[in-house]
């Protein structure tokens, strides 16, 4: 089997069905929900994180949405709703959401005591701290869930393909439909190259937002110790 | 509930052939990753190695990866082993991270005893670095194999059985019934088996048991 064939064949890269308008129409999937899961997760998340109150409600629920079935989901809303672009992006944000807000909670939650305390020690308010302080230093986590939940919409996006959304995913069902292997697998590895890419562009991201002084890793030895139940939250979905 | 009562029959093999997809991949991943759980926890540069490729494989979407395995692999394309295989590496990625991290947290005062009691290396790791690691071990199980149940229903996009079939099936006839029931068979599925291991867990540690009685 012709691995390459289909990816290198001019005419698969031009035209409404060409791999940059899907590339174009999943990137725009993935950019419209996490910024809609942004905005929903991150104040959320920090205002639980600040307060302390309803924290065990998003440890459940980022737990519980690793065993939530995502075609189930996908299949179920957009039955209810109809084919179109909202079925398919409330049930991208509903998966979004849990990762950002855990990661932002977990982020202001374990923000060093002492330094809050310092802060407040020099006079600062409330607001000051929250903004100043702890969501600066709870970047990390943050950051974090935002890369579990970009992976998690963008292999959701891909599987989305099969409720009648556009994106890389159509090469995989179109590509099942007519039985053209090499479409399938073509559309896979561009699927696969760019969850990596992605990933990476995000982990850049990571290191030039969070500051310097995060980043100081404690001098481990050979034998680290173990954190139990930090497991990546992320579900390769 | 009418499409369920009817269709029991239907949902009874779809549940069995479910558990046989999901399940042998995470027996597959965790007897492969403690070898090299092992062999990263040695040294530095090969933890290094494991943890970012590791990382890199979790991060290809299951619906690629069962369409490029056949291709690497030379299996057919909708050979049931692709799902197998590829629901195995995630747990591999997943759990040789978890082995490396677990074996690491064995306290060096323990393996030095072992060692003094004239515990071999191999022996002291079957019967002391190992046993000691179960607790963290079987905390990243429960969570491949919770993640493995959900996966298992991305396959039947491509026309593999299991519970998700209900849903491509439920969605293409418009039987939003059959939909739930299916979202709602995953999640219970999943709770038995985090349960069941949970169970498991215990039963293999009856020190931790020991040590949370006499705490009280």
């Amino acid at each position: 089997m012709n691995v390459f064939g289909w990816l290198l064949d001019p005419a698969h890269w031009t035209g409404p069905q060409g791999v940059p308008q899907r590339l174009v129409e999943h990137l725009g999937y993935t950019a419209l929900t996490l910024l809609i899961a942004i905005i929903i997760a991150v104040p959320l998340g920090a205002w639980i994180g600040h307060t302390g109150r309803g924290g065990f409600l998003v440890v459940g629920l980022a737990n519980g949405l690793r065993a939530l079935p995502t075609l189930g989901l996908l299949v179920l809303l957009v039955g209810a709703i109809g084919i179109g672009l909202l079925g398919p992006l409330i049930a991208l944000v509903v998966l979004a959401v849990p990762p950002i807000l855990a990661g932002t909670y977990a982020g202001v939650r374990n923000v060093d005591g002492a330094v809050v305390d310092a802060a407040k020690g020099m006079g600062m308010r409330g607001r000051d701290v929250l903004f100043q302080v702890e969501l600066p230093n709870s970047l990390p986590l943050m950051i974090g869930g935002i890369r579990s939940s970009l992976l998690q919409v963008l292999s959701t996006a891909t599987i989305a393909a099969f409720v009648a959304l556009g994106g890389l995913g159509r090469f995989i069902v179109d590509g099942l439909a007519v039985r053209d292997f090499g479409q399938m697998i073509g559309g896979s590895l561009l699927v696969a190259l760019l969850a990596i890419v992605a990933d990476l562009l995000l982990a850049g991201l990571q290191k030039l937002l969070v500051s310097p002084g995060l980043r100081a890793v404690p001098q481990t030895g050979r034998r680290l110790r173990a954190v139990p139940g930090r497991a990546p939250t992320a579900e390769a979905a | 509930m009418t499409w369920v009562l009817g269709n029991l029959g239907l949902i009874a093999d779809l549940t069995l052939e479910h558990l046989a997809f999901a399940l042998p991949p995470v027996v597959l991943g965790l007897l492969l990753a403690i070898p090299l759980g092992w062999l990263a926890n040695r040294t530095r540069t090969g933890r290094t190695i494991v943890v970012n490729l590791a990382g890199l494989l979790y991060t290809v979407p299951s619906l690629a990866l069962f369409v490029i395995l056949p291709a690497v692999l030379g299996t057919g394309i909708l050979d049931r082993l692709n799902v197998i295989i590829a629901l195995t590496v995630y747990t591999l990625a997943l759990l040789v991270r978890t082995v490396a991290d677990a074996l690491s947290a064995v306290p060096g005062m323990v393996i030095d005893s072992a060692t003094a009691m004239g515990y071999r290396p191999v022996r002291r790791f079957l019967s002391v670095e190992l046993p000691l690691s179960i607790p963290v071990v079987l905390a990243g199980v429960r969570v491949a194999a919770v993640s493995s149940i959900s996966l298992v229903t991305v396959g039947s996009v491509i026309g593999f059985g299991g519970l998700g079939k209900m849903f491509t099936d439920g969605f293409q006839r418009d039987i939003p019934q059959e939909i739930i029931a299916g979202i709602v068979l995953v999640l219970v599925m999943a709770l038995v088996i985090d349960g069941l291991l949970l169970l498991l867990g215990r039963a293999l540690t009856p020190w931790t048991q020991a040590r949370a009685g006499a705490r009280r």
